[in-house]
C-alpha cells in the first residue's frame, strides 16, 4: 500500500471520527433546545450566545465530577463497559459513504473510509456489539436496578434486531447488493425511469419497520425502557458517575447519528439529491453539495429522534416485545413476501 | 344505589378499531402538535434580566415606613410581632430622647427591628396589625445569600430611604 493512500484514509478517518464526535456533542444541545421549544420554553441559553457552548460546559463538568467505583463492582469490568459502548458507537462509520469521489490535482478520493461488500453486515455486527457495553456495564454495577437495565437492553436489542433484519433483507432483494457505497450509487438522483429512485419510495413498509427498530436499537424513547429513570432510577448506568458516565450517554448520541446516516443512505438517496447532474456543476462541487445534502438529511433524522422522544411516552415492556415479535416480525416477513412478487412481477 | 348528584357520567369502553391499534395516526397527531408548540413563543421570562411584573397586591420584602416629614413611624408597640404566625419578627423599644424628634415620630422607637426572612411566611398579618401604618409588604423577592445569619434584616435594610436624599 502506498503511503499517500495511508495518509489519505487517515485524515478521513480522523476528520469522520471528529464529525461525529462533534455532532454528538451538539446533538445533546438540539435535544436541550429542541426539547424546550417543543414545550414552549428556551432551553440552555446562558453559555454563549444562544447556549452554544453549552456542550463545551457539560463536557468540562464530567470531567471535573468524582469518579465514584463501587466497592463491591467487579474492578475491569466496569471500566470495560462505557469503553466498549463508545468505541462501537464509533466504528459504525467507518463504511458509510459519506460522498462520492473528490478529485484533487490528479487524486481520486473516495468520501468513505472502506466500501466492504458486506457493509450492512458490518454496521449491524457493529451495533449487536454495543449492546455488549450496556450489558457488561449493568453487570459490572452489581446493582440489581443496573442489571434490569442491563437484561431489558439486551432482551430489547435481540428482539428489534430480527425484524431490523429482515426489514433489510426485502431492501437487498432490490438492491442486489450489501455494499453500502453501491446502495448509495443505485439511488442516484431523485427521479429515473417513471418512478422515484430512493429507495424509501420503492419499501415504505420496511423502511417504517426499520425506524421503528433504530429507535429500538438505539435505546431511545419510546423504547428507552433500559434506562427508564421512573423504574429503574438510572439503568444500565445507576452506578456510573463522572465521564464514564458520560461516555454512555454519549455513544447513545453517537449512536443515534450513525442509524441517521445509515437510514439516510439504505432508505433516503445518501448523499444523492434531486437534479444533482442536471445543474451543469463540477464534479468536486456535485460531491460537496452531496455531503451537505447527506448531512441534512442525517441532521432531519436527529431531528426526529428527539420530536418523537418528547412526543410520545414510554411503551410497557410487554407492549415493548409484543410490538416487536407479534407484529414488526410478521410485517418484516410479509414485505419480503410482497417485494419478492412486485420484483417478480414487474421485473 | 340512586346517584345523589346526577352528576354520575357512565362511560362505555368501546373496543379500539384498526387505526386506534394501529397507533400510528395517533403518533402522527401527537408530532403535529408538538410540532406547533415547536413554532409558538415561548412562555419563559428570562429572570435576572427580565421580571414578571407583580400584581398590586404582592407580599414581597417588608419596608418600614416614614411620615411626610421623614420620621419613622413604626412605635415598637410589638403587635406586628405578636401576630407573626411564623416569630419571624423581634424587636427592642427604646425611648427617643431630647433632639431626635425628627428621627422618630413618637416618644417610643424600635432601636432594633429584625425580621427572619427564613421564618417569614409573607403572609402580611403584620401589615394588618400595625396601627401606625408602618410595616408594608410591598417590596421585590427576597434574594439569595450564602449564610443564615445574613437572612435576618435589620433596620438597615428594612427602613425606607429617607426623604430629603
Amino acid at each position: 500500500m502506498e503511503l499517500s493512500l495511508v495518509i489519505e484514509k487517515f485524515i478521513l478517518v480522523a476528520v469522520i471520527f471528529g464529525i461525529s464526535l462533534v455532532t454528538a456533542m451538539y446533538s445533546t444541545y438540539a435535544e436541550r433546545k429542541v426539547a424546550a421549544f417543543l414545550q414552549d420554553r428556551i432551553g440552555p441559553n446562558r453559555a454563549g450566545p444562544f447556549g452554544i457552548f453549552q456542550p463545551m460546559a457539560d463536557g468540562a463538568k464530567m470531567f471535573m465530577k468524582e469518579e465514584i467505583i463501587p466497592t463491591q463492582s467487579s474492578g475491569l469490568l466496569f471500566i470495560v463497559g462505557p469503553s466498549l459502548a463508545i468505541l462501537t458507537a464509533c466504528i459504525g462509520s467507518a463504511v458509510i459513504p459519506w460522498g462520492q469521489q473528490l478529485t484533487i490535482g490528479s487524486r481520486v478520493i473516495d468520501l468513505q473510509v472502506t466500501d466492504i461488500n458486506v457493509g450492512i453486515l458490518y454496521i449491524f455486527g457493529v451495533v449487536s456489539l454495543g449492546v455488549y457495553g450496556i450489558m457488561i456495564g449493568g453487570w459490572a454495577s452489581n446493582n440489581k436496578y443496573s442489571l434490569l437495565g442491563a437484561i431489558r437492553a439486551a432482551s430489547q436489542n435481540i428482539s428489534y434486531e430480527i425484524a431490523m433484519g429482515l426489514s433489510i433483507i426485502a431492501l437487498l432483494m432490490l438492491t442486489g447488493t450489501l455494499s453500502l457505497k453501491e446502495i448509495a450509487q443505485q439511488q442516484h438522483g431523485f427521479w429515473a425511469n417513471g418512478w422515484f429512485t430512493w429507495n424509501v419510495f420503492r419499501q415504505p413498509l420496511g423502511f417504517l419497520i426499520f425506524i421503528i427498530c433504530a429507535f429500538a436499537e438505539t435505546n431511545r424513547s419510546p423504547f428507552d425502557l433500559p434506562e427508564c429513570e421512573t423504574e429503574l432510577v438510572g439503568g444500565y448506568h445507576t452506578e456510573y458517575s463522572s465521564m464514564k458516565l458520560g461516555f454512555y450517554l454519549f455513544a447513545e448520541y453517537i449512536n443515534m447519528f450513525i442509524s441517521s446516516a445509515v437510514m439516510a443512505t439504505l432508505y433516503f438517496g445518501g448523499y444523492n439529491f434531486p437534479f444533482m447532474h442536471h445543474l451543469g456543476l463540477s464534479e468536486n462541487l456535485v460531491t460537496i453539495l452531496g455531503v451537505v445534502a447527506l448531512f441534512a438529511k442525517i441532521i432531519f433524522f436527529i431531528f426526529f429522534f428527539m420530536w418523537v422522544r418528547w412526543t410520545i411516552p414510554r411503551f410497557r415492556y410487554d407492549q415493548l416485545m409484543d410490538l416487536g415479535w407479534k407484529v414488526l416480525i410478521p410485517l418484516a416477513i410479509a414485505n419480503i413476501v410482497l417485494t419478492g412478487i412486485f420484483a417478480t412481477v414487474f421485473k | 344505589m340512586e346517584s345523589l348528584t346526577n352528576k354520575k357520567k357512565v362511560l362505555e369502553a368501546k373496543p379500539l378499531n384498526f387505526w386506534e391499534r394501529a397507533y400510528l395516526p395517533a403518533i402522527l397527531s401527537g408530532l403535529s402538535i408538538t410540532m406547533k408548540h415547536f413554532f409558538r413563543k415561548p412562555v419563559t421570562i428570562k429572570y435576572p434580566e427580565v421580571k414578571r411584573e407583580f400584581s398590586e397586591n404582592y407580599r414581597g420584602l417588608h419596608s418600614l415606613k416614614r411620615d411626610e416629614n421623614g420620621k419613622e413611624r413604626c412605635t415598637a408597640c410589638g403587635l406586628c410581632a405578636l401576630s407573626c404566625p411564623a416569630e419571624a419578627i423581634t424587636m427592642i423599644a427604646a425611648e427617643r430622647q431630647p433632639g431626635e424628634e425628627n428621627l422618630y415620630r413618637e416618644e417610643k422607637y424600635a432601636a432594633v427591628y429584625e425580621i427572619n426572612m427564613l421564618r417569614c411566611i409573607f403572609c402580611g398579618l403584620c401589615e394588618e396589625a400595625c396601627p401606625k401604618e408602618a410595616i408594608y409588604l410591598d417590596g421585590d423577592i427576597v434574594p439569595t445569600d450564602f449564610l443564615r445569619k445574613d437572612f435576618i434584616y435589620g433596620k438597615d435594610k428594612l427602613v425606607e430611604a429617607p426623604l430629603n436624599q
